[in-house]
């Protein structure tokens, strides 16, 4: 079971991550995006979900990462992402539900270069019960 | 003029066990069930599946690709209602379309409908974009 107590609640990453281009080249290789100066859309799950699985796994909040299906995405795009830009990136436990069995949480993930908000997403996480 | 209700072009794309794989290595999402067929049936899956965020991916191309550019591309959201299914050796349908929802200025909303092998794989799938 997820700690109730940790809804509400901000968990910082634990690691501030150097956005470099290859990371960006690869990932506009699989879409077949041919502008590499700025990363696309979605790319910011990359850093999200490897947080995510290090802040909710923790003992103290107790996500069961190996039973986790992805409910929903949201992406809020302020600047795109650019090689070079150092993320640090946020979990907020907005809301926990339990539904036929299921675990459903959604997390609040703000991605900033230093105090500068660059993407905030939204993920509906479930964990299978 | 885009107005309300104006559709876009529909895009194909194809996916097969090798852009999985690829999309496993530029997005860090290494799970199994994107990649063994024998683990995929372990839990119950039909075969192989694609990423939700891969099927999200190519639909953000689709959705730069229209605004001119991933920066144009301000807001997306979707959620996974069923997975892409991936048989080996096999290139699968995701074919997407849209629909213009609000305009407000140069901001504009869009519905977007990706489904393959005919079955809906996102649903409220809404981007904003500038353009």
């Amino acid at each position: 079971m997820i700690n109730p107590d940790s809804v509400g609640r901000t968990f910082e990453g634990a690691n501030s991550l150097t956005i470099n281009q290859s990371e960006i080249d690869s990932f506009c290789s699989v879409i077949g995006e041919a502008d590499t100066s700025i990363a696309p859309p979605t790319f910011s799950i990359r850093i999200s979900l490897s947080q995510y699985e290090s802040i909710l796994t923790q003992p103290e909040i107790g996500v069961d990462w190996t039973r986790l299906v992805h409910g929903d995405q949201s992406f809020e795009i302020i600047r795109p992402i650019v090689a070079g830009d150092l993320l640090n990136c946020s979990a907020t436990i907005e809301t926990l539900r339990v539904a036929a069995g299921n675990e459903i949480i959604s997390v609040r993930s703000d991605l900033r270069n230093g105090s500068e908000l660059v993407v905030s997403t939204r993920s509906t996480l479930v964990v299978r019960g | 003029m885009i107005e309300p209700g104006a559709t876009l072009p529909t895009k194909i794309f194809y996916l097969d066990r090798e852009l999985l794989k690829a999309y496993a290595n530029a997005s860090g999402d290494h799970n199994p069930i994107h990649q063994s067929e024998e683990f995929a049936l372990s839990v119950g899956l039909p075969n192989v599946i694609a990423h939700g965020m891969l099927t999200m991916a190519l639909v953000g191309k689709f959705i730069s690709d229209w605004a001119g550019g991933s920066a144009n591309v301000k807001e997306f959201s979707a959620r996974f209602l069923k997975p892409v299914i991936v048989p080996a050796g096999e290139k699968v349908d995701l074919t997407v379309s849209a629909t213009v929802l609000e305009v407000d200025g140069n901001r504009i909303k869009l519905d977007c409908i990706a489904t393959s092998a005919g079955v809906k794989v996102l649903g409220m799938a809404k981007a904003v974009v500038i353009k």
